[in-house]
């Protein structure tokens, strides 16, 4: 009786989070789906009428539609294999001993602590700036031409500042997964006569596939929807439109709602196919 | 012999480390420094470094001229209160899922946790809309609800995993020695929860504090936190390097100080638990 009791009492305590979550997710998402089969264009006339499946054909076949899930790929991908392997790199050097191991650790993390749009603007001007830039002035020192970064190459520019900010979580995350390595089985394998490359390959990079599959998943999610970055940097010119930026210049600038709502759709089945695998990994670890 | 070939690592190690560690902090250092120099000095060719007059005049100027004060404000309310709200929320269902699981409570949470997955700019016009209705467009208010939404699953999450490992059994044996149900929550399980709701509280607020989306989409002039403010240093009439580098040393400093208290705490509130 007493378990009836608390049974419903911890629904009841349950229920405002649920409720609120239910809510955030559903409303939007119901009006999102409903607009995308809607022809609505608030500066032209507002809602005009049921389009059918017009608007999710017209995404995908107008031009910008494939450059803009190539550049996506390219920065997701670049991002990834950029913090994935300086971030195993660095983990696994911090876990050495050393003298202030505490302060390069904060060091090293610090950029993560950095809002978007302060680390996109420091980059853009006091690194990739062509004529002020530190970049320029070190070009000059060697005798080379100054790179106009954001321009000229703009996805190089983009992965690197994206990378700076998410290479401190890859390091941080892998960091603890190194740390829970079994030291005994380390000294054993080196007895037995393991060169450090087989201890890497045969033990360490084993142990941290579980991290690393993690650290892939979680960065994907969160890189998929960059925004800031590319908002104060290029506004989405030189070839750096991304899915997220191009629904976001449907939506907002060109105010074709049903368009955005179509491409806006399109985005969450992406994320959702992703994060199925996320979910999987996270439940198993919820029954351990 | 066999000390002497540590030492010699160890050398290796820490001058390594080093290098890199500074290497990647070297943006925020340059931020810094950049923010006590004057205009000329620092678009000087070549680029200086430590030695030039140190001056406090851009900290003066980006106070006065551009309402700082309000911005930073506005971060405060707006990542504070959306933490706040949201631990006022997360904190019984995570306390209930902790401690009365079901069957349904690993599918409450992945469910919750699926919520956060959802893109961003995919719903931004019905926010925009529902904003518009209600009068909440550029206001603190709304940007606070916002926030608090999109970081209830990663709060109820790191409260679900604190309040896990508090073992049942010390509940019970209160409850065995007569405790009611209010002194139980006062006296045994508060105590307990403390730390975690602190750490929780800790990376929300950094979060909250970071967030670049909707502050971006929702805010105009009246609600606008720094993330907006340093934004609109982007525009090409904005562009002063030092006036640039204090208003963006003012906008992380107090992030970069929270974050080193809670690096550890990171790991768990952005794996959901799944690394520790």
């Amino acid at each position: 009786m007493a378990t009836q009791h608390s049974r419903s009492a911890a629904r009841l305590m349950m229920a405002p989070a649920v409720v609120l979550l239910l809510g955030w997710m559903l409303v939007p998402l119901v009006m999102t789906l409903w607009f995308s089969f809607r022809n609505y264009l608030p500066l032209r006339g507002g809602d005009l009428g049921w389009a059918g499946f017009d608007n999710y054909v017209r995404f995908i076949n107008s031009s910008s539609f494939w450059p803009s899930v190539s550049t996506t790929l390219i920065i997701v991908g670049g991002v990834l294999a950029i913090t994935i392997v300086f971030g195993v790199l660095l983990a696994l050097l911090l876990d050495q001993p050393m003298w202030g191991q505490g302060i390069v650790r904060i060091l090293v993390i610090a950029p993560f602590f950095v809002m978007p749009t302060v680390s996109a603007l420091v980059w853009k001007n006091m690194f990739m700036d062509p004529v002020n830039g530190l970049f320029a002035h070190l070009w000059k020192f060697f005798g080379a031409a100054p790179v106009e970064w954001l321009s000229q190459a703009s996805l190089t520019s983009i992965i690197i500042i994206v990378s700076w900010q998410w290479l401190p979580f890859a390091t941080l995350i892998l960091l603890t997964a190194v740390q829970s390595l079994d030291g005994e089985q380390l000294e054993a394998s080196e007895m037995d006569g393991a060169k450090p490359l087989q201890r890497f390959g045969f033990i360490i990079l084993p142990h941290l596939s579980r991290a690393i599959t993690i650290v892939v998943l979680i960065q994907t999610i969160f890189l998929l929807s960059i925004f800031a970055e590319i908002f104060v940097t290029t506004g989405g010119s030189f070839g750096t439109r991304t899915l997220t930026y191009l629904i976001f210049q449907r939506v907002l600038e060109s105010q074709n709602i049903g368009l955005g709502s179509a491409g806006g759709i399109y985005a969450v089945i992406l994320a959702n196919i992703i994060a199925i695998f996320l979910m999987r990994i996270v439940g198993k670890n919820l029954d351990a | 012999m066999a000390r002497n070939v540590t030492t010699q690592r160890k050398i290796i190690n820490t001058t390594a480390a080093w290098v890199i560690g500074l290497l990647i902090f070297f943006p925020i250092l340059w931020t810094i420094l950049t923010s006590f120099k004057t205009e000329a000095t620092a678009i000087a060719d070549p680029p200086v470094f430590l030695f030039f007059d140190w001056t406090l005049e851009n900290y003066q100027v980006v106070n006065e001229r551009s309402n700082y004060g309000r911005f930073l404000w506005n971060s405060i309310f707006i990542a504070g209160g959306s933490t706040i709200l949201g631990l006022i929320v997360a904190i019984p269902a995570a306390w209930s899922m902790a401690f009365v699981p079901s069957r349904r409570t690993k599918d409450i949470l992945l469910w919750m946790l699926s919520t956060k997955m959802l893109p961003a700019v995919g719903v931004l016009y019905p926010i925009y809309l529902i904003f518009i209705k209600f009068g909440l467009l550029d206001s603190v208010l709304g940007l606070t609800i916002v926030l608090m939404l999109i970081n209830l699953p990663i709060i109820v999450w790191m409260l679900y995993t604190y309040f896990r490992e508090i073992p049942g059994e010390i509940l019970e044996a209160a409850r065995m020695d007569g405790a009611s149900l209010k002194s139980e929550l006062l006296y045994v399980l508060t105590p307990m929860a403390v730390p975690g709701i602190a750490s929780t509280l800790l990376l929300n607020f950094i979060l909250a504090w970071n967030e670049a989306f909707w502050t971006l989409n929702l805010t105009a002039a009246k609600a606008a936190p720094l993330t907006a403010f340093i934004a609109s240093y982007s525009s090409p009439e904005g562009l002063f390097y030092a006036k640039l580098s204090a208003a963006s040393t003012m906008a992380i400093a107090p992030i970069l100080i929270l974050g080193w208290f809670s690096q550890k705490q990171l790991v768990r509130g952005l794996t959901f638990g799944a690394v520790k």
